[in-house]
């Protein structure tokens, strides 16, 4: 079942490869972006490539080398990781269309830096979703919390210099300070290599207390996942320019924390071990909590981008309540949700950003009557709100049914109130904005004449996803079985 | 004098003499180069300092009525004549490695004082002073960490 | 002609010691009046000497074990012996190669801060050297004292070359480093009359052959000679005389003597607590290990807020070396094989990212003529060179991974959890958090620019450079990477390097 092969590597090394190409053409900008182009489509490729052999029930499996005693830094290419890259690297094509769009239409300094940054943290994504232990796992987060702050901090200014010493100081610290120790702690108390293994490899080597220390050091410890009382470093990250909120904080970096979550779930301890251990009800409250409270944050942010902000820790948590309802139903739920939420809610960072580079506006009070002027625009924002909020004829929907199936199914019956009542207050801060775009009149009275749309390589990246979106709901097929052979393994 | 401390005297300060100076020769020392405000004094507790510890060190080589460690004449001759005959009177002989150490550790402890003393003239001209709380003073604001 | 080699081979460890040695007499010899005759002789002593510490380790791995070297001929316990196992080696080497790499990237310093006095000051640097290579092979302990005192001399007067607050802070570090050796003198003293031997492994053998182990002399020695070595390795809160000396000698000093001295202390302490005294005492007899490890604990906290609080870069990396200490000791103390390992492999990781990190910080004080954390105001423009070594250094203090100093927070913290020592791994990941809070803040600063805040108070004339750099020359720029690199390769050849050092320490 477990296959050797290089695709692995070479869609991780790609856009990594990209860098130099980047900097050499830094004089040349429309080359410069050809060659990104060129990696993010290779990479899709690569990654494209993997898809037959892992729908057959392959691994594959790709080492470096042994970087420390038994402990091997290795891919692993399953259901759940190609999955997420298959997401992340698709929306890194659509992201770079949009970000030629967005910065020179905003007139951004750094472009250079931008793309080489963008870059690298692309490969750390690839080397999250491939890594099959945990200590390749950590190593690949930490590259991308590292490669993301000169993206977060862009602008260069005061406010920059906040957000960025907050995302830092809770990345980090806190993969510092927790998950550093409790792997060290695996790997010293098993031996093992700490591969991911559906029954996971602590399976029996940690009783309830212990097993709850790890757990809750892992969960919190990779705070990408935006769990509460770890969540500011993401509101305060959103001063970076659109396009790296859209894709690395709506897509990339959060997800990575969800997907390290699942892992943390699905192949250290085990759903079926953490069953025993009855230790994971901890992090469902926790989560629940980030939900309801999380949405009731965003409905009082004016600023769009930090509302999408709150939006996005809420249905990050999600995913992880899903996956420690440790039911099949939820689990698959929460996998699929990583792909639904990503598509949604990079549409509406997209639409935000749009907004601010045709009409330079940033606060939700603004944006009265502008669905008269940006139609495609506000659009797509709308069905992106559908999405996010799980509404019929988008893909979340379905994501969000079998979590509550799942919820159903594990028997919590509190927990899948939550996730009704965070649904209805979903469409509570989404809806006045697309009502407010469509049907209140523009400031000033007069309406500006005409359509004025953000240029055009930012309205198609923000049209495709809308309709990903829905195609999604029609065709989810694939993620279906992606998500399932990770659920059949168990 | 108390009988329980002229007993004392006798089983552990008088045959320990030597180890006795050493200790108290170290401490003060040591004394010195804490306390000292001048940094020549300072030296001059180092050099009580090194100097104590040879004499720990040529104590331990003495010996009761042991004679220099040189073999003469006719007991190298016996003792090449007969093998394995010991013959050579140990006790006669105080033991010659610790004093020989003893000379290497001079020489350090002379080159270490010499470096010290030029450091110091050193620290004088540029300073102008050898009292460390008069160069401390001269060194505000930057001088106290 | 292979007989030949294969002599050489032999003797290769002498060659390592001797090389710099010679070369030093030369230096006085020839460059009297010529000051430019220094560093040629300098650098053909150091590639000497490195072949020497390559051949030697390529030998010792060769062999498997240990390689033994009488000098002379002349077999212990009269004669002195040289014990080379992997540990040794490869200290040796690191010690050379920092040596010679930095003499590189201290050329154009030396005929600056020393001027004619250039071929002094070289004859002490090949000394110093040749100090410390033999300190990492000798196998006698009052051999050991002998060389500790070449190198503390040779560094005394290294240090009294700077300004006038080095001379200050050289005269602390002779009082300091005097009583340190004096106390390790003593302490071998007292063994030498249980044991009637210097041979260090002479010792164990005839304590173990005596049983002598529970006597209370024993256990006075043990604590006589770690309070000396801890005295010499700025072991906190014995550390008083190191931020001073290193910050304010001169800058080749500076980076010579950083990396190298408290890492050699520490394979000294390793060496006397597994080959002198053995395993079982260290760890069992002498009673202390809980104790040192607590202490070690302080040391690391202690050093961290310590360099958390300074605004002079160079100080604050002395006091990052402070709690880099305490790991070592730390690691060395909790009495198992990932600790054990752990301090051996941070012996080297801490030599490479700290020789990294000052010549990185050297460069940065002479270029902008600031020594204190202002000087990286806006840096990753205006030298981002100097920028990407400084960045590999700090990133290796904060211990992320692939650096080394990643690797040796794994093997310590692993070494800690199985000890169950706690407050040692907790203290750990408190000191990477700081590490991460101090340099992130100045990669803040590289990287925003002026933010007109007010600067930090403490500017002090002594540490200013009198003429700052007009542009950085590449026989700098060329060593910081080359130490950058060495941060990265022993990062990623760590498996390679601890299995080594656990096969020479097994206990």
């Amino acid at each position: 079942m477990v296959q050797d092969s290089y695709l692995p590597l070479l869609a991780f090394l790609v856009s990594l490869c990209a860098v130099p190409a980047i900097v050499w053409l830094r004089r040349a900008p429309n080359r410069r972006e050809a060659a990104t182009f060129v990696a993010a489509f290779l990479k899709f490729g690569f990654v494209l490539a993997m898809l037959p052999a892992v729908l057959g029930g392959e691994v594959l499996r790709f080492c470096f080398f042994e970087i420390l005693p038994g402990l091997p830094l290795e891919f692993r290419v399953d259901g759940l990781g190609l999955a997420f890259a298959l997401v992340a690297s698709g929306l890194w094509i659509v992201t770079s269309l949009y970000s030629v769009g967005y910065m020179r239409g905003a007139g951004e300094g750094n472009q250079t830096r931008f793309f080489v940054c963008f870059a690298i943290s692309l490969s750390a994504t690839m080397g999250v979703a491939f890594a099959g232990n945990l200590f390749t796992l950590y190593v690949f987060y930490e590259m991308l919390s590292l490669s993301t702050y000169p993206l977060v901090t862009h602008h260069g200014d005061r406010e920059a210099r906040t957000g960025g010493r907050t995302y830092l100081g809770y990345l980090l610290g806190t993969s510092i300070a927790f998950v550093l120790p409790a792997m060290i702690y695996c790997y010293v108390k098993t031996g093992s290599p700490m591969t991911f293994a559906s029954s996971g490899f602590l399976a029996g080597e940690v009783g309830p207390a212990g097993g709850m220390v790890l757990l809750l050091m892992l969960t919190f410890g990779f705070a990408k996942s935006g769990l509460m009382p770890f969540h500011s470093w993401l509101p305060g990250a959103m001063v970076a320019p659109t396009p790296v909120s859209a894709l690395l904080h709506a897509v990339a970096v959060v997800k990575v924390g969800v997907f390290c979550v699942i892992r943390v779930f699905t192949g250290v301890f085990g759903t079926g071990f953490l069953g025993e251990l009855d230790v994971a009800y901890v992090v469902s409250w926790a989560a629940a909590f980030t939900v309801v409270t999380s949405s009731l944050i965003a409905m009082s942010q004016d600023n769009l981008k930090r509302r999408l902000a709150f939006s996005t820790i809420g249905q990050l948590s999600y995913i992880v309540l899903g996956v420690s309802l440790l039911s099949p139903y939820a689990v698959q739920g929460s996998m699929m949700h990583i792909a639904m939420h990503a598509f949604g809610k990079i549409t509406l960072f997209f639409c935000a950003g749009a907004i601010y580079v045709a009409a330079g506006k940033k606060y939700v009070s603004q944006l009265d009557g502008l669905g008269r002027t940006m139609p495609w625009t506000m659009g797509a924002f709308a069905i992106g709100a559908m999405s996010v909020t799980g509404l019929p004829l988008t893909g979340g929907l379905l994501s969000k049914i079998y979590l509550i199936w799942g919820a159903a199914d594990a028997g919590q019956l509190a927990l899948l109130a939550v996730f009704v009542v965070s649904s209805v207050l979903n469409g509570v801060y989404f809806f006045p904005i697309v009502y407010r775009a469509f049907f209140c009149a523009p400031e000033g009275g007069a309406a500006p004449g005409g359509i004025k749309e953000a240029p055009l390589a930012c309205v198609v990246p923000l049209t495709f996803t809308a309709v990903v979106t829905v195609l999604l709901f029609f065709f989810p097929g694939l993620l279906f079985e992606l998500s399932s052979l990770m659920i059949a393994a168990e | 004098m108390e009988p329980a401390l002229a007993s004392f005297l006798q089983e552990q300060i008088v045959p320990k003499f030597n180890y006795w100076v050493y200790v108290v020769l170290m401490m003060i020392g040591l004394y010195a180069m804490i306390a000292k405000n001048n940094l020549i004094k300072k030296l001059i507790g180092m050099s009580i300092f090194q100097t104590a510890i040879i004499l720990f060190y040529v104590s331990v080589g003495a010996k009761d009525g042991a004679g220099i460690p040189i073999l003469d004449h006719h007991t190298y001759e016996h003792a090449l004549e007969h093998p394995g005959d010991e013959h050579i009177d140990r006790d006669g002989y105080a033991n010659p490695l610790p004093h020989v150490l003893m000379l290497t550790a001079i020489v350090v402890g002379v080159s270490t004082l010499g470096l010290a003393l030029a450091i110091a003239q050193r620290i004088f001209t540029s300073f102008g002073s050898i009292e460390e709380d008069e160069i401390l003073e001269k060194l505000q604001p930057g001088g106290h960490d | 002609m292979i007989e030949f080699f294969g002599f050489l081979a032999h003797q290769a460890p002498l060659v390592t010691v001797l090389a710099p040695a010679f070369g030093a007499l030369l230096v006085t010899l020839f460059g009297r009046g010529k000051a430019e005759a220094g560093l040629p002789l300098a650098l053909i002593s150091l590639s000497l000497s490195s072949v020497g510490a390559v051949v030697t380790l390529f030998h010792v791995l060769a062999s498997g074990g240990e390689l033994r070297y009488r000098l002379g001929g002349w077999a212990p316990p009269f004669g002195i012996e040289y014990r080379i196992d992997a540990l040794a080696a490869l200290t040796a080497a690191a010690v050379v190669l920092v040596g010679l790499v930095n003499a590189v990237f201290s050329k154009t310093r030396v005929a600056a801060e020393a001027g004619e006095k250039a071929p002094f000051f070289y004859t002490l640097y090949l000394f110093l050297l040749a100090g410390l290579c033999g300190i990492v092979f000798t196998n006698d302990a009052f051999n050991l004292y002998v060389l500790i005192e070449i190198t503390s001399l040779t560094s005394y007067a290294l240090i009294a070359m700077g300004n006038r607050r080095a001379a200050l802070s050289s005269f602390n570090y002779v009082i300091m480093g005097t009583v340190g050796a004096s106390l390790y003198l003593l302490g071998v003293g007292y063994l030498y009359i249980k044991t009637g031997t210097l041979n260090i492994d002479g010792m164990r053998a005839a304590m173990a052959e005596a049983g002598i182990w529970g006597d209370a002399s024993i256990t006075v020695a043990f604590i006589l000679i770690l309070v000396g070595l801890w005295t010499k390795m700025a072991f906190f809160p014995l550390h008083g005389w190191m931020p001073n000396a290193y910050s304010y000698a001169p800058t080749a000093v500076g980076t010579l003597m950083a990396p190298l001295m408290t890492k050699v202390m520490v394979y000294v302490m390793l060496r006397v607590m597994l080959f002198a005294f053995g395993a079982d005492f260290s760890y069992g007899g002498a009673g202390c290990g809980d104790i040192v490890v607590a202490l070690s604990t302080v040391a690391i906290v202690a050093g961290s807020l310590l360099a958390l609080a300074r605004s002079d870069i160079k100080k604050m990396l002395t006091y990052l070396i402070v709690a880099e200490v305490g790991y070592m000791v730390g690691g060395a103390w909790v009495g198992n094989e990932a600790g054990l390992t752990g301090a051996a492999y941070h012996i080297l990781s801490d030599a490479a990212m700290t020789f990294c990190l000052f010549m990185a910080v050297s460069i940065i004080v002479l270029r902008t003529g600031d020594h204190r954390l202002t000087a990286f105001t806006g840096l990753f423009r205006k030298m981002p060179l100097t920028m990407i070594g400084f960045t590999v250094g700090a990133l290796s203090m904060i211990g992320l991974p692939p650096t080394c100093g990643f690797f040796s927070k794994w093997y310590l913290v692993g070494g800690g959890i199985e000890a169950g020592r706690w407050d040692y791994v907790v203290a750990l990941l408190f000191s990477s958090l700081v590490n991460a809070v101090i340099f992130f803040r100045i990669f803040e600063r590289a990287y925003f620019g002026e933010m007109d805040e007010p600067a930090p108070a403490g500017d002090d004339a002594d540490s200013r450079p009198s003429q700052p750099l007009e542009r950085v020359p590449w026989s700098m720029l060329v060593p910081l990477f080359l130490a950058a690199a060495a941060v990265l390769l022993v990062g990623l050849f760590n498996n390679t390097l601890a299995g080594w050092l656990r096969a020479a320490l097994a206990i």
